[in-house]
């Protein structure tokens, strides 16, 4: 399947069609939540900030989620040399680079009036800040790489290095006394926010993630192109020269 | 009904989801014109190289 799929031309002709239809629904699904993000109730302790848990918790979801897809693309392409899989990961890690400075800014702005500061270099505030430095060296790694093949394995090592900070990232809140509190969503004992808190959250949610598959869709149909470009001007100058 | 008054929480709450909202569209804006763009000069070398 997935080798079926590594065909770029096979790739875009079965996503093109569909790409709006989930551009229009991660829309549409953004709308309802910020609609429920503000027709929930303030919670009885941290007042109107926990509106911005609807926009935290999300951002730091898909920070992790897409370094992920970043991660397994990286390993399919480091593996079987499918270059769809350097286009996917590539594509995914701007991405996935805002999503994670929004969780950092996000949670800045959220910690400054319930904890009394902006910042602290506690387990999961600075595990994400390594796994925002992790996106912002993949992209550079990428950008100062002139060689496809070659840029497409260094940068897929050192994302398959970075997936190590994945767990870090989920359990330090375990591992170590930190400022941040524990999860209280995913757990195995089931979610221990109210359902009038849950629902935004988990709308906005689903909202992001649409939404990153529609623009991922984009961004690897926008990468295909420059290299079709790219291999179409040298196929034309190599036929200049030859005349 | 919506509560859009932040009280003395303004700043954080409209300013994570300003934030976000920047984020957010300006990527989508340079994304899609990054696509346009390259759909357009593809296009323009195709042509070219059907020349004869």
């Amino acid at each position: 399947m997935i080798s079926w799929l590594a065909n770029p031309e096979r790739f875009s002709r079965l996503f093109t069609p569909i790409r709006p239809y989930i551009g229009a629904a991660a829309a549409l699904l953004c709308l309802w939540g910020l609609y429920l993000c503000f027709a929930s109730p303030e919670d009885y302790q941290q007042g109107d900030t926990v509106r911005i848990m609807y926009l935290h918790v999300p951002t730091a979801w898909m920070a992790m989620f897409v370094y992920l897809v970043m991660g397994i693309a990286s390993f399919f392409g480091l593996i079987w040399r499918h270059s769809l899989a350097d286009v996917a990961a590539k594509a995914a890690a701007p991405i996935g680079a805002v999503f994670t400075a929004l969780a950092l800014l996000t949670g800045s702005l959220w910690g400054r009036p319930m904890w009394g500061t902006w910042w602290e270099w506690d387990g999961r505030m600075t595990s994400v800040l390594v796994l925002f430095l992790f996106y912002i060296g993949y992209i550079a790694l990428h950008a100062a790489i002139e060689d496809e093949t070659r840029a497409a394995r260094s940068t897929a090592i050192l994302a398959l290095i970075g997936l190590v900070n994945l767990p870090v990232i989920k359990f330090s809140v375990e591992w170590w006394n930190t400022l941040h509190q524990g999860a209280s969503v995913i757990r195995p004992d089931g979610p221990t926010i109210a359902p009038d808190m849950l629902w935004p959250l988990l709308v906005m949610a689903l909202a992001f993630k649409l939404f990153f598959i529609w623009l991922w869709l984009v961004r690897i149909d926008t990468e295909l192109m420059a290299r079709r470009t790219r291999a179409l001007r040298a196929r034309l100058s190599f036929a200049e020269e030859g005349n | 009904m919506l509560d859009l008054d932040m009280g003395k929480y303004v700043v954080y709450v409209w300013g994570a989801y300003g934030a976000t909202a920047l984020g957010v569209l300006g990527l989508t804006v340079a994304s899609v014109a990054a696509h346009r763009a390259q759909k357009r000069k593809l296009a323009a070398l195709q042509a070219e190289s059907r020349k004869p």
